[in-house]
């Protein structure tokens, strides 16, 4: 049984941060730099992480598989980041904010954590201005905002489609300033390939050096897991190529409890694949769908170009369906809608999966310049990948994998059932429950690292040893043994697939049991197939060259391994949690309006998973509601 | 499509490259120029050859991992294009290809295709950033900032870090990077505290890794896959000649935030 104790705090729910606070052990400042803590992954939430740490002092071992701390994923976030700063008077609040988060999560969300997300939210603009991040200005020079899927307030604070590349190099700047005081050590082009738990405390990690292929440790007092989602399972995401499971895969094989791996974000506004040979999905931001009427042919099959299809002809589905918030539904609503008008054949474009985001209407209500000058660098983005210009062609969209709500469980204090080891960002499961609103992760990721874990964590290192375990300890030897042998182990299968065969097929199995929709008999099928998929991995694993230099190869092939495991768990969650909520959307449960029909009485819970030798285990923690009542989700009126 | 590709390949950073040649067919117009790769190396794997080696990670034009020197051009024939987004349908078919790594002195290569780009870190680490703890700060609306700046500023943060500036001079500059950062932070009122020692710090570090210094060839910028403008390669070299005369000293009213 797993220890699922949270640690909340008690009073009422906008003094519990603070009076959380004032309770932790602090660690005095001449003391701070004899504890080293590693922190894995340089995204928004491992780079603020690194960046604080270094600055109270701590000594940090900073870890990333990418040649440069800056190019981690989270640069690709286009839209914004929410902060209920109530800049526009609209009535917006941190209660605002922590209402719509909890919503939007179909209340599958700790509310502690929740209210207190919602709480860090402003802070968080003023510290990335502080350090430069140039967001949008008005025309006084005050900061402007715009609103952002499934709201009804405008609290999003944007850089252009750019908001998370100037968000994160913010944050690599302030790691390079502690980089550069000698504070954090980089490790670049260093993949974490195993966790070291002694006497039941994190205490590091082993890494393989991607360029000399040496396989090492590094010893600290506790370590912080940044590593991000693993949407990548679906193989076609909008997830960097390089992004995996294999961090967090490998600390819960070693002890840490998973968390809701099922509830999967499937963004609704990508650009459709075009093909077999596509590798990566690209996202449009959903801030696109504030200006962009989304429609399909009312007829069935219907190959006619765009503007012949005559007003009478195209079915505005969100907007007729969801007539308060149109096309500004959640992201869950929007993407289930989309597959189901396209599984109707309704769909456009060359596969007829995809559905008009048409702006036609925007360019004539606000003039082009306008559009333009809020879009360009999206329209352009797409233009150059569908060769089709925005301006003239409606878009076609349609949705993709995009976020993992799920992780490593966590308690209040972002620490993992493993004591010492925490979970940081997309990496943990705490904050969105069943789905994540749009501009809140970028702001989840900034609030754990800059905010929550430099003080949480001080609480935890006071109450232990410095330099009390290192490197030569036995179970360090015993690790490294073990990933050498499992890196053997790849290299020796010698059969005839390539890695990418593999992951491919697993993406199949995933998108089409695990998807947008979920059904028991589906989800036992792919519970059938990933066990034997992973077999033949084993059996017929093709990688060319050795592991005593670079080879991405191997290295892809040691992430497809965690995902062919990580994927049966993901299919076991989702097929225990039979009802819907969120994203989460069992197709035996539904409203009579199609909407993800919860079942509180048995599922008001957030499902851990224990690694054990005889298989994954259920424990749960149960969620309570004190400050906001549940409610069933309803975006119709 | 059909394509003959002609590719450098290396083992180590110690060992000598060589071109070597692959023919690669079933190429569709709509694939990127890294699936195209990716298939290559599907191709390769299938007859048991080492797969090339190449730098890559989201893309969609954003990370600045891709870094490829196709047909002598940094990130091919695209202007504001990173590699990652360049598409097959911009090369006719049955050509060649030539697919090399980016070339200077400062980037030595790891393997193949990819290079050693953490100079480009070091001149970050040398005084790139707003000197910064995380905690409170200042509420932001208190010092506007008008939106002409905010917008030229992030014209320069949208710099990638993919090197291809590098690759592209003919001297092997890092200027346009460096100047890209200067001008970002150094626009913003944030940045004056340390505007003027942040450009002398980062120009030191510049030439200490090895890059050569900006000859106004200007292929950096029609390289550039965002377009960063060289003008600001003018506003770092104002800043550095005040810097150098010691102005830094007596910032009072000498500069302007805005």
């Amino acid at each position: 049984m797993l220890d699922l104790r949270a640690q909340l705090p008690t009073g009422p729910i906008d003094q519990m941060w603070d009076n959380h606070v004032n309770g932790l052990r602090l660690v005095g400042p001449r003391n701070r730099p004899s504890y080293r803590v590693i922190v894995v992954g340089t995204g928004l939430a491992g780079a603020s992480a690194a960046a604080s740490l270094a600055a109270m002092g701590y000594q940090v071992d900073s870890f990333c598989f990418q040649d440069s701390p800056r190019r981690a994923h989270s640069i690709a976030a286009q839209g914004g980041i929410n902060a209920a700063k109530n800049y526009r008077n609209d009535g917006d609040s941190v209660w605002r904010l922590f209402t719509d988060t909890q919503k939007g999560g179909d209340f599958r969300a700790r509310e502690e954590n929740v209210y207190r997300l919602a709480q860090l939210s402003a802070p968080i603009i003023d510290q990335a201005v502080a350090q430069g991040v140039p967001f949008a200005r008005e025309y006084g020079g005050n900061l402007a905002n715009r609103s952002f899927g499934g709201v009804l307030v405008e609290r999003t604070f944007y850089c252009r489609g750019e908001t998370g590349q100037q968000l994160l190099l913010g944050a690599y700047q302030a790691m390079c300033e502690q980089i550069h005081a000698r504070r954090i050590t980089m490790h670049s082009r260093t993949e974490m390939l195993d966790l070291v738990v002694v006497d039941g405390r994190a205490r590091g990690i082993v890494v393989r050096d991607l360029v000399t292929g040496e396989i090492h440790s590094y010893a600290a007092e506790a370590v912080v897991l940044a590593t991000g989602g693993y949407g990548n399972i679906f193989y076609l995401s909008t997830n960097a190529k390089g992004c995996n499971a294999t961090a967090i895969w490998r600390a819960h094989r070693r002890g840490a409890g998973m968390a809701n791996p099922s509830f999967t974000q499937i963004h609704p506004t990508s650009i459709p694949a075009s093909g077999e040979n596509q590798s990566k999905l690209t996202l449009m931001s959903e801030s696109l769908r504030n200006d962009g009427r989304i429609w399909v042919p009312r007829k069935a099959n219907d190959k006619r170009p765009p503007h012949e299809i005559s007003e009478a002809e195209r079915l505005y589905y969100l907007e007729e369906r969801y007539p308060r918030f149109g096309n500004l539904v959640p992201r869950d609503v929007a993407a289930r809608n989309a597959k189901e008008v396209c599984d109707k054949g309704l769909g456009v474009g060359p596969t007829g999966y995809g559905v008009y985001l048409d702006f036609r209407d925007a360019i004539q209500r606000h003039g082009a310049e306008v559009i333009a000058a809020r879009y360009d660098n999206l329209f352009e983005m797409y233009e150059r990948i569908t060769n089709e210009n925005p301006f003239e062609v409606p878009m076609r969209i349609y949705p993709a994998v995009h976020y993992t709500m799920g992780g490593l469980w966590v308690d209040y204090n972002l620490m993992t059932t493993i004591p010492g080891l925490y979970a940081i960002g997309e990496a943990n499961f705490s904050d969105h429950g069943a789905n994540r609103l749009g501009a809140s992760s970028l702001m989840q990721c900034l609030a754990d690292g800059y905010f929550i874990l430099p003080v949480t964590i001080s609480d935890y290192l006071s109450r232990h040893p410095t330099h009390d375990v290192d490197v030569q300890h036995a179970q360090f030897q015993r690790i490294t043994d073990d990933v050498r042998e499992r890196t053997a182990r790849l290299l020796s299968v010698g059969g005839r697939r390539s890695p990418q065969s593999f992951h491919r097929e697993l993406g199949d199995i995933m998108w089409r049991d695990c998807g947008i929709s979920r059904s028991e008999a589906g989800l036992r099928d792919g519970l059938d197939r990933i066990p034997q998929l992973r077999e033949e991995f084993w059996r017929d694993l093709r990688i060319v060259g050795n592991g005593q230099s670079l080879n991405q190869s191997l290295e892809y092939a040691g992430r497809v391994a965690d995902f062919l495991e990580f994927g049966e768990l993901m299919c076991g969650d989702a097929l225990q949690r039979d009802e819907s909520c969120g994203c989460h959307f069992r197709e035996e449960h539904q409203t009579p309006d199609n909407e993800a029909q919860r079942d509180d009485e048995h599922f008001c819970n957030v499902s851990v998973w224990e690694h054990t030798p005889s298989g994954p285990e259920l424990n749960a923690e149960p969620l309570v509601f004190n400050a906001l009542p549940r409610a069933q989700r309803n975006y119709k009126t | 499509m059909r394509f003959q590709l002609h590719i450098w390949r290396q083992e180590d950073s110690q060992s000598p490259g060589r071109m070597a040649a692959y023919s690669l067919d079933n190429v569709t117009p709509d694939m990127s120029f890294l699936e195209m790769l990716d298939a290559l190396n599907e191709q390769l794997i299938a007859a048991g050859e080492e797969p090339v080696a190449f730098d890559h990670d989201c893309r969609e034009g954003i990370c600045g991992s891709c870094s490829l020197m196709i047909n002598g051009e940094a990130h091919g024939p695209q202007t504001n294009t990173a590699t990652c987004q360049l598409y097959m349908r911009h090369f006719a078919d049955g050509t060649s290809i030539t697919i090399e790594p980016w070339r200077a002195l400062a980037f030595p290569v790891v393997r193949d295709l990819i290079v050693d780009r953490s100079a480009l870190d070091r001149i970050i680490q040398a005084g790139g950033f707003i000197s910064n703890h995380s905690g409170k700060k200042p509420e932001p609306n208190s010092n506007p900032v008008k939106p002409e700046i905010a917008e030229l500023s992030l014209d320069a943060a949208a710099c990638i870090g993919c090197g291809a500036c590098v690759a592209a001079c003919p001297n092997s500059s890092a200027m346009l990077f460096t100047a890209a950062k200067v001008a970002h932070l150094g626009l913003l009122p944030q940045g004056q505290p340390e505007r003027y020692q942040r450009v002398q710090s980062m120009l030191e570090r510049m030439q200490e890794e090895g890059f050569g210094a900006c000859r106004n060839y200007g292929e950096c910028e029609a390289q550039c896959p965002k377009g960063i403008s060289i003008a600001f390669i003018g506003q770092l070299n104002r800043d550095y000649v005040r810097a150098s005369l010691g102005r830094s000293q007596h910032s009072r009213g000498g500069m302007k935030a805005q």
